[in-house]
């Protein structure tokens, strides 16, 4: 018996020691570069500096929470996932929907929609910056319908040019998502409710909506998530100095690393994260209530 | 059965409309940036010249047009500047050979070590395994603006900031494809593997000769993923390179000056060349990898 028992723990010590050995490269990375430094982070933001190492409290965060550009940045990056983050859902829900049944030409269609997603954005940056030039084709069309010239890049407007580069890149991925989801009604529901007189417009809402409600809620915290990327194309389009309304968290923190403001950047960055870690907390609550039918299914 | 086929014809054709929209919408930035790749220079400045003059406010010879226009067809078809690329501006070349070096090791690296790491994730469980996995997962949906942080106080740690290594080992270590690989380890059903070590097979054999092969779409697909993600990339060479020599084509890209602007649509042109000759050998593999991702447990 205790050979037996012997051999077998000597059995789950090889396979510890072979599990660890398979993770240890990727554990040493994640450890070195994201987590103790994180830990370090979190220290920083509470000293008043690396020298003088004197522990502040929570003072680092008022003064930040206080500071006019990061609430401008704040505001302006929230602004932004209020208006292109629904736009995005919405969009790319209506694609899945236009591509769910059969049509001329779907697959070239499908394969049209996923190029953005491919491409990169340095390249077709150009395009947009000739297209809502002062002088561009956009202010053009808008002159025929007796609208006056906008100067797109240095006014209030120059976030629906980077929501529409937003869209551009992020709808096809959106996509794929609910295009698997849409695939995955069941069809005996379906023809059993439309054998009962259901419109297609109430199939959508009343069924199908419920069906693929867990990848509509995957799909929105994913573009939240993205939405908080998009300093990416702002920075493509007008470089380290943008018009006010487009001054992103990101550009805060190039400033910060730019003065080595170390107490800064962690609060900042702690800030942020634990604003990251509510949402991706609400994700996963979500999925636990309703990832659970669909499984079943 | 005529009239169901009646009925379905007017709503094939909205959809067909609709897709229609779409797919110019998607795809027009990536045309225009071709076919202006195929202007001569003189056609290049007399369309864009207004622009790129009013930025810089500098007189050239040439002949510069009154508005900007846009303009999907050449004139005339000409390679000038690609032959200008190629022989007279060897600093995009050098750029693009940068953007090269960093994103092929990065994939590369990141897919081995995650490819291990997501065997180990797959076969072995537990508290541990758990509460590591949901590090993976939260690190991956973090933002820049937390993750560059802690990168930035590691890469000064190790002296390696402002050099390559700073954009390579991060990026080798990034969680971010551990967790798609693990989801398409766990598909493998346990009876394979169960029967290969009844064999006698170790976990080396196993992984290698039954996961690995059985993951080669996965691979390649996270492979994409990774690749057009680095190609793309924006804000880790800003905070961690000041030398702006070691730069990616992606942000050289976004600094065009006067008189270049033909050159900056081949370049653009160039820079979308891997990344479209990807799409159109792996298009489905992104798709199916894509698909899977729906959910994050």
């Amino acid at each position: 018996m205790a050979r037996v028992a012997r051999k077998k723990s000597a059995r789950t010590f090889r396979q510890h020691v072979s599990s660890a050995l398979f993770l240890s490269p990727s554990f040493i990375g994640v450890m070195i570069f994201f987590v103790v430094p994180f830990l370090v982070v979190i220290y920083y933001s509470m000293i008043n500096n690396p020298i003088q190492k004197k522990f502040v409290g929570l003072d680092n965060f008022t003064e930040l929470l206080e500071n006019k550009a990061f609430r401008l940045a704040a505001s302006n990056t929230l602004e932004f996932s209020l208006i292109a983050v629904p736009l995005a859902v919405i969009l790319s829900l209506l694609m899945a929907c236009i591509l769910e049944k059969e049509m001329p030409f779907k697959s070239q269609f499908r394969s049209f929609f996923l190029t953005p997603m491919m491409v990169p954005v340095a390249s077709i940056v150009l395009v947009f910056q000739v297209l809502f030039n002062q002088q561009g084709v956009v202010n053009e069309f808008l002159n025929v319908f007796g609208h006056d010239k906008i100067d797109w890049f240095k006014s209030d407007y120059a976030m629906i040019i980077v929501v529409i580069l937003f869209l551009w890149k992020n709808l096809g991925y959106n996509m794929i998502l609910f295009m698997a989801a849409l695939s995955a009604v069941p069809r005996e529901v379906l023809e059993a409710a439309r054998m009962d007189g259901a419109s297609e417009f109430q199939l959508f809402f009343r069924m199908k909506l419920k069906y693929i409600s867990p990848t509509l809620f995957f799909v929105t915290i994913f573009s939240i998530i993205n939405s908080f990327k998009v300093f990416r194309e702002v920075y493509l389009l007008t470089g380290d100095y943008p018009y006010e309304s487009l001054y992103m968290l990101q550009h805060f923190m190039n400033n910060a690393f730019n003065s080595l403001n170390y107490q800064k950047l962690s609060a900042a960055a702690i800030v942020m994260s634990i604003c990251m870690i509510i949402i991706i907390g609400i994700l996963f609550l979500a999925e636990s209530r309703f990832g659970k039918d669909v499984e079943d299914s | 059965m005529t009239r169901k086929k009646r009925k379905g014809l007017p709503g094939m054709v909205v959809r067909t409309v609709l897709a229609l929209i779409f797919a110019i919408f998607f795809l027009m930035p990536i045309v225009l940036t071709i076919t202006n790749s195929l202007m001569s220079a003189t056609e290049i400045s007399a369309n864009y010249g207004k622009i790129f003059d009013s930025v810089n406010g500098a007189g050239s010879d040439a002949y510069v047009g009154e508005k900007v226009n846009l303009k999907f067809i050449p004139d005339m078809v000409s390679f000038e500047q690609y032959w200008n690329v190629l022989l007279k501006s060897p600093e995009y070349l050098l750029k693009f050979w940068n953007s090269v070096i960093y994103v092929v090791p990065i994939t590369l690296f990141q897919l081995m070590i995650a490819a291990l790491a997501a065997y180990s994730f797959t076969r072995y469980s537990g508290k541990v395994k758990a509460v590591l996995f949901f590090t993976y997962i939260i690190l991956m949906l973090m933002p820049y603006q937390v993750t560059l942080v802690p990168n930035y106080m590691v890469s000064k740690w190790l002296h390696i900031l402002n050099t390559r290594w700073s954009v390579w080992l991060p990026g080798i270590m990034s969680p971010f494809s551990v967790y798609l690989l693990t989801k398409f380890m766990k598909r493998i059903p346990q009876a394979t593997i169960e029967a290969a070590k009844i064999d006698g097979a170790g976990d080396w054999r196993i992984f290698w000769n039954i996961c690995l092969p059985l993951c080669k779409g996965a691979l390649f697909s996270v492979g994409i993923l990774v690749f057009v993600d680095y190609w793309n990339m924006v804000e880790q060479p800003l905070v961690l390179l000041a030398d702006s020599d070691l730069h990616p084509l992606s942000i050289f890209l976004s600094k065009i000056n006067t008189g270049e602007t033909g050159l900056a649509f081949a370049v653009a042109t160039i820079y979308m060349i891997p990344n479209l000759l990807l799409f159109f050998y792996g298009e489905d593999y992104l798709v199916e990898g894509i698909s899977s991702q729906s959910g994050l447990k």
